[in-house]
């Protein structure tokens, strides 16, 4: 059975997109059903962000289509987006937990429960009154992330999240994101990062000159990709 | 922060100040407010009549445009010829007599057209054109400026020939016309009043007065409240009234500068057909 | 150099004599640039954000006149309220002319357009950062513009610091359609107008050090709020 208000699952159909006549990404289909979260993966400019802009409606497609098959009528209400470089209002921590959810119409008393969950999972409590942008990056990075959680979103879509963060920072980030997943939670994530993909990842899209070149199973991606460039990828050799 | 910004506007502008509720607006001349008149006899008849005056000072053909849409109560200003055509037109009532005072010429210390002392103006306008030397005028429609080009009449000059020499048009008030004159060592025509408070005079001095045809005559008339129904007449006509009276004469005659009378009070002079 | 010493003179007595025709000008100065900023905000400061986020035929046309109207001379503005609230003019039965009021119109028509084009230039820099979040959480441009205004709030104070410092050093606008009248439309730039024309260049100097004060006095309350603020948001 599923929740009348499921969007899953996603279709991309044919998949193009141009910017300024250069085509960045080609004919690209993927079915993403609900499960362990699928990991983006591909070189620097295969166009992984592109698509997970398409995906989450940021971009408008120059060809194809994007179709979430559940019944929901309103399927932009449960997805969310965490950026590279977290966006952060100029509020405190509380005020930006609280803004989303305002704008989704969340009376008072919800938008502080929430908030307050949203809180303890990323571990930022103690700071709830503090101005956002004032934490460090790490921590930016979870408010980002507890902002977007607070949304029960039923798809979170993840671009390169720890990609301006070091290896603390990072850990962390990872261990909020498993517990995500682990709520139930569709992850769609970008990473050029080998290590993090082997870590998180569910099912792989490798992606390649804006060519979608594999959608399998994490482990059977790493235990023998399909694809020259993705083995070359594995091997950690410069492919373009 | 922006807030309390916002509060402090808010704050500074509860809307009408305390105690106006019985006022009139007067467009009059800037000769009449700068000479300080204004300030010395409006107290006076606020304390006898409860009614605040707005005085807006212009040139006179300014004012007198300020009373035609309707925008002033009482019009108090010098240009008779145009004061008549005001009141046959139907903008103003009945013209009154007020009163007098002189226009003076002034010239820089070295005197170049040679003038100083004279009584005869017509002479002396036609000496500074003849020695091409610079004049000031008003240029702005204004009652000294629309006396300025009758006197040159007279002098059988036409200034317009001077026009980027000799001869020049600024288009302002009187002070800004004696600020340039002393700045550029120039003639120019002036009411006595606001020569009187004048201050930055630096050589400038009184080199032609005493003629009669610089005398300058001040009237003043309530604006037709048939054509604007919103005059208030009541108001309006007490003020005329008064400064028409015995104790509006006699508070003209009451302000000098220096012990020296400025405007003299002519009102009891009938206006043959006002 | 004597006047000039002079001035200085007279300024510091004036201020120091706590003279109340003077104290009733400047608190009139205040009233009305400070209401005519307020006034021109409510309408520039969402005008502006709007202009920043919203994509349009003819937004460039809009831009290019509102950036055109930042040199719109006060005597123009003061001419075109003088002929609306006259009562010869369409809003004459108000009888606003000559009155407080109608200045406060003139130097908010006059700072309006300043403050939505400096406003729009802030704005486009923070929605550049902000745009795709927002999108994101399903805010429609409409929606983003009071966001934008209150996170660029710091950013904002300068912008009206700007409207403010425009009016208070007009003297076209609010000479027309004020009038000058003693005691209740006369404001430190007609004041100072009023007494250079009668030649007292020194109180004139004086009067323009105590405006020049004022609006320094402003500016400091203002930063010194921008930069408590910024260290806290």
């Amino acid at each position: 059975m599923r929740a009348p208000d499921a969007i899953l699952p996603l279709r991309a159909e044919g998949l193009g997109f141009a910017a300024g006549g250069v085509a960045v990404l080609h004919d690209v289909s993927l079915t993403l059903a609900a499960g362990p979260p699928t990991l983006i993966l591909g070189p620097n400019g295969a166009g992984k962000s592109v698509l997970l802009r398409l995906l989450h409606g940021l971009l408008a497609p120059s060809a194809g289509a994007v179709r979430w098959g559940g019944p929901a009528a309103d399927p932009r209400r449960h997805q969310a987006m965490v950026f590279q470089r977290p966006v952060l209002l100029r509020r405190s921590v509380l005020a930006n937990l609280r803004y989303p959810l305002a704008l989704a119409g969340l009376d008072r008393a919800e938008q502080d429960r929430r908030a307050a969950e949203a809180l303890a999972l990323v571990g930022l409590a103690p700071l709830a009154d503090r101005p956002a942008r004032k934490l460090s990056g790490g921590e930016q990075q979870r408010l980002a992330l507890a902002r977007a959680a607070a949304l029960r979103p039923e798809v979170l879509f993840l671009d390169e999240p720890c990609a301006s963060l070091d290896p603390a920072a990072t850990g962390a980030v990872e261990q909020i994101i498993q517990a995500l997943a682990a709520r139930g939670t569709k992850l769609v994530m970008t990473t050029h990062d080998l290590g993090q993909a082997r870590r998180l990842a569910g099912e792989i899209a490798f992606l390649h000159r804006g060519r979608l070149l594999e959608h399998t199973p994490a482990a059977r991606f790493f235990a023998g990709p399909a694809t020259a460039e993705a083995a070359a990828f594995l091997r950690g050799e410069l492919i373009w | 922060m922006l807030r309390r910004l916002l509060l402090l506007a808010l704050l500074a502008s509860p809307l009408p100040l305390a105690a106006q509720d019985r006022h009139i607006t007067v467009a009059s001349t800037t000769s009449t407010e700068q000479s300080g008149l204004f300030g010395h006899i409006l107290p006076i008849f606020t304390r006898e009549t409860g009614i605040t005056v707005r005085v807006v000072a212009l040139g006179t053909g300014q004012a007198l445009d300020v009373g035609r849409r309707g925008d002033a109560d009482v019009v108090f200003v010098h240009d008779r010829v145009a004061e008549q055509r005001f009141v046959t037109e139907g903008h103003g009532l009945a013209r009154q007599h007020v009163m007098f005072n002189d226009f003076v010429i002034v010239g820089p210390e070295g005197d170049p057209a040679g003038i100083t002392g004279s009584r005869d103006t017509a002479a002396a306008l036609k000496r500074i054109a003849e020695a091409n030397a610079p004049f000031i005028s008003r240029g702005d429609r204004s009652g000294t400026h629309a006396a300025e080009l009758r006197l040159w009449q007279q002098a059988g000059v036409d200034p317009a020939t001077g026009r980027g020499g000799w001869y020049r048009e600024i288009g302002q008030g009187m002070g800004p016309t004696l600020n340039t004159a002393a700045a550029q060592g120039a003639y120019a025509l002036t009411d006595r009043g606001t020569w009187l408070s004048f201050r930055n005079r630096q050589g400038l001095g009184i080199v032609v007065e005493g003629d009669a045809r610089l005398f300058n005559q001040y009237g003043v008339m309530l604006v037709n409240p048939q054509r604007h129904p919103h005059v208030k007449q009541a108001e309006g006509q007490r003020f005329i009234d008064w400064i028409t009276s015995p104790a509006g004469q006699a508070a003209i005659a009451g302000y000098k500068i220096n012990g020296e009378q400025l405007f003299f009070p002519n009102a009891a002079q009938a206006e043959p057909g006002g | 150099m004597n006047d000039l010493h002079s001035a200085v003179a007279q300024a510091i007595s004036l201020v120091a004599a706590a003279d109340p025709t003077l104290a009733q000008i400047v608190l009139l100065s205040l009233r009305v640039s400070l209401t005519a900023v307020l006034l021109a905000a409510l309408v520039g400061l969402p005008l502006g954000a709007l202009l920043a986020v919203a994509r349009f035929p003819g937004r460039g046309a809009v831009v290019a006149m509102l950036n055109a109207l930042m040199g719109l001379p006060p005597v123009v503005a003061g001419l075109l309220i003088y002929l609306l609230l006259s009562r010869a003019g369409p809003l004459g039965a108000l009888g606003l002319l000559f009155t407080p009021t109608a200045m406060i119109i003139a130097q908010a028509v006059l700072v309006a357009p300043i403050l939505a084009a400096l406003t729009r230039q802030v704005m486009e820099g923070l929605w550049e950062e902000y745009a795709e979040q927002l999108r994101s959480f399903g805010a429609s441009p409409a929606r983003a513009v009071p966001t934008l205004l209150w996170d660029g709030r710091f950013a904002l104070l300068t912008v009206l610091l700007a409207g403010f410092g425009r009016a208070s050093a007009e003297v076209g606008a609010v000479m027309i359609v004020g009038g000058n009248i003693e005691g209740f439309t006369r404001v430190m730039t007609t004041a100072i107008a009023l007494e250079t024309s009668k030649g007292d260049l020194p109180l004139a100097l004086a009067l323009g050090l105590v405006l020049m004060t004022i609006v320094l006095a402003v500016n400091a309350l203002a930063q010194g709020l921008r930069d408590r603020g910024l260290r806290l948001a």
